[in-house]
């Protein structure tokens, strides 16, 4: 997939000129009323991809009792910051979460790129001898998985990770697709001739790996490291299988156990929280949606810069080997 | 040299390397391979042992194919199976169909500016998970609460209780998955129209073709061998579905199971909800196994066509 290069001769300007004299159809774009409704078709896509956001936002803004009354609206009869207060009184189970996800999300991030990094060079080095037996390793279990259950009982049973953070970062720590997409990073970013001519100066692996490859590789690492980013934030799946203990409760899954009301946060804030002054009616539907304002906000803020590396990444991953 | 001297030479030589995948191999073994090892639980009547994983394994009794025949003689087995069948042709080709239609109106947009902004609010769903998406729908959905009930009481129509009513649920799970995924599919065939070599359009429009002829004619059949290759490797991953979409939107209502139950929540219920190990193993390594054939066989399909573009 190259994309072609603009560069015109004097000839093809000429061409150009001729074509654009004549009666034809500009190969850029649509025309006049076909473009505005391809515009209108996309813009209202795009923004029904917003729009929940936004309602949940609203909602998270309006006061109890006109929930109550009306429904949620989208316009609310009566806006009140009420939930958001009644979340700060309850914030410890909250900052709680907020810690155990952001610590998972990190460490998880690290550990990961690290293992696939290493395991991927190895597996790109001609020099490697068993790098087919390994990759092939790794391949296979993109093929074949070992299923929900025997997964479940070697975690809680052979590993005894229940109600441990390493149940949160070890089930996503590596993955057979990314493996291969650092590999073929590796064999593409990083030419042999400099990692040659290293060795020739008397480099050991360790430090050609360390002060040469890495450098090259950090828009393959980079990309990884968002996509796991984005997986350990929106991990729910294995606090569901894994934990129960409150202190270990992540974001997704805190806001899983609130969905139905918020006795989750209540009871737990109320073990450490002296502070009685609490309101006397809890905002339920409105703290609700207060919590996954809270709970998305990160992503939404820093979602432009996101996007920008991820669709890189995702382009040139894509192309495969 | 012997073999054994020459395989430890070998391992010496290469202690660099093998020091390196050493924490990736582990990690394979003990998350990948050894569940791998543990499908064999749905030929056995599983016992916890206290000796531990191995030991509880080891110490159960073979069944045979008990499990399995006790599967297959339940409507459920025939109710999941379709369902996830289903639902994954139908999510094939409507996001084939709406991903490749929002590449071609994108490519085709002149104010960049404006193209980027469609993209970026089409891509946010991707980033959200399906815990929050499922309290965006449940503000849509509530039965006294959400917004279609609200607007069908301002039609003085009766409010409905879609919780409760599973006819409407393959509409809404369908157009779920594809506002989440849609802006994220597209990239992929974006990335390969942007690549389109502009002579082709030139030459097409010298020919007096239009707007919709060209694509007909020059943009569509350029990235049929990425629709079709793509659309294949789908199809090898039929018999999966995302547990997240199948749970979490339809917040584990019973009246739902018969149009939202799929293998994946099928084998978490009987796990986590019955207890029933020897099943839910059985139907998860019936999904591995069907699911491991499909990939070989789209795989080997894909080989035929492009060699290039095969995953092995």
């Amino acid at each position: 997939m190259e994309t072609s290069t603009n560069v015109t001769t004097s000839y093809q300007k000429e061409a150009d000129k001729k074509l654009t004299k004549k009666k034809t159809y500009n190969p850029y774009g649509f025309s006049g009323k076909t473009s505005i409704f391809m515009h209108l078709l996309l813009g209202t896509f795009a923004f029904l991809c917003i729009f929940p956001f936004l309602y949940v936002i609203i909602i998270s803004l309006s006061n109890e009792q006109s929930l109550a009354e009306n429904g949620y609206q989208l316009i609310p009869e009566q806006w009140s910051f009420e939930a958001y207060k009644y979340l700060w009184e309850m914030k410890a189970q909250v900052v709680r979460a907020y810690g155990v996800t952001i610590l998972v999300t990190v460490l998880g991030t690290f550990i990961s790129v690290t293992v696939i990094a290493l395991y991927a060079y190895a597996i790109s080095r001609k020099q490697f001898i068993f790098r087919k037996q390994f990759t092939f390793i790794a391949f296979f279990t993109m093929l074949f998985s070992g299923g929900m259950v025997p997964f479940y009982i070697v975690m809680t049973q052979f590993l005894d990770l229940k109600n441990s953070m390493w149940a949160l970062i070890l089930p996503m720590a590596v993955n057979a697709f990314y493996i291969i997409i650092m590999r073929t990073f590796f064999l593409r970013s990083v030419p042999e001739a400099i990692l040659e001519s290293a060795r020739i100066d008397g480099a050991g692996e360790w430090r050609i790996f360390l002060t040469i490859v890495l450098p090259l590789s950090v828009p393959g690492i980079a990309t990884i490291a968002l996509f796991n980013t984005l997986a350990y934030w929106n991990d729910w799946f294995n606090a569901l299988l894994f934990i129960d203990d409150p202190n270990l409760i992540p974001l997704q899954s805190l806001l899983m156990r609130i969905e139905n009301n918020m006795d989750f946060i209540k009871q737990n804030a109320m073990l450490s929280n002296q502070n009685s002054s609490i309101l006397e009616s809890i905002p339920q539907d409105s703290a609700r949606m207060a919590m996954v304002v809270i709970a998305t906000l990160p992503i939404a803020l820093s979602y432009p810069f996101f996007q920008k590396y991820f669709i890189k990444g995702l382009t040139i991953g894509g192309v495969k080997d | 040299m012997s073999r054994v001297n020459r395989f430890v030479k070998n391992v010496y030589d290469n202690r660099i390397w093998l020091l390196m995948i050493l924490p990736g191999f582990i990690w394979l073994i003990v998350m990948k391979y050894i569940p791998m090892f543990g499908q064999i639980i749905a030929f056995k009547n599983f016992r916890f042992h206290p000796d531990g994983f191995f030991a509880s394994v080891f110490h159960s009794e073979w069944v045979g194919f008990e499990n399995f025949k006790f599967l297959f003689s339940t409507n459920d087995a025939f109710v999941i199976t379709r369902n996830t069948l289903l639902y994954n042709i139908l999510f094939i080709i409507v996001g084939l169909i709406l991903s490749v239609a929002v590449a071609i109106i994108l490519s085709e947009i002149t104010k960049q500016k404006l193209a980027k902004i469609y993209q970026t609010g089409m891509l946010f769903p991707h980033f959200l998970s399906w815990v929050v998406v499922s309290y965006f729908v449940f503000a849509f959905l509530s039965v006294d609460k959400g917004l279609f009930n609200s607007v069908l009481g301002f039609f003085n129509i009766e409010p409905v209780s879609w919780y409760n009513e599973p006819q409407y649920w393959p509409y809404f799970i369908t157009v779920i998955s594809q506002w989440k995924g849609v802006g994220f599919s597209s990239i992929v065939y974006l990335a390969a129209i942007v690549g389109i070599d502009r002579t082709h359009y030139e030459a097409a429009m010298i020919d007096g073709a239009n707007k919709w002829q060209q694509i007909r004619h020059v943009t569509i059949p350029m990235i049929m061998p990425l629709i079709v290759i793509l659309t294949i490797l789908n199809i090898g991953s039929i018999f999966s579905a995302d547990f997240g979409l199948f749970y979490q939107i339809p917040r584990d209502s019973g009246p739902l199971y018969s149009v939202t139950n799929v293998i994946d929540t099928y084998v978490y219920r009987g796990l986590m909800t019955m207890g029933d190990i020897g099943m839910s193993t059985a139907a998860g390594l019936y999904q591995a196994t069907v699911g491991f054939i499909l990939i070989l066989i789209t795989n080997y399909i894909v080989r035929k066509i492009d060699e290039d573009n095969a995953l092995f």
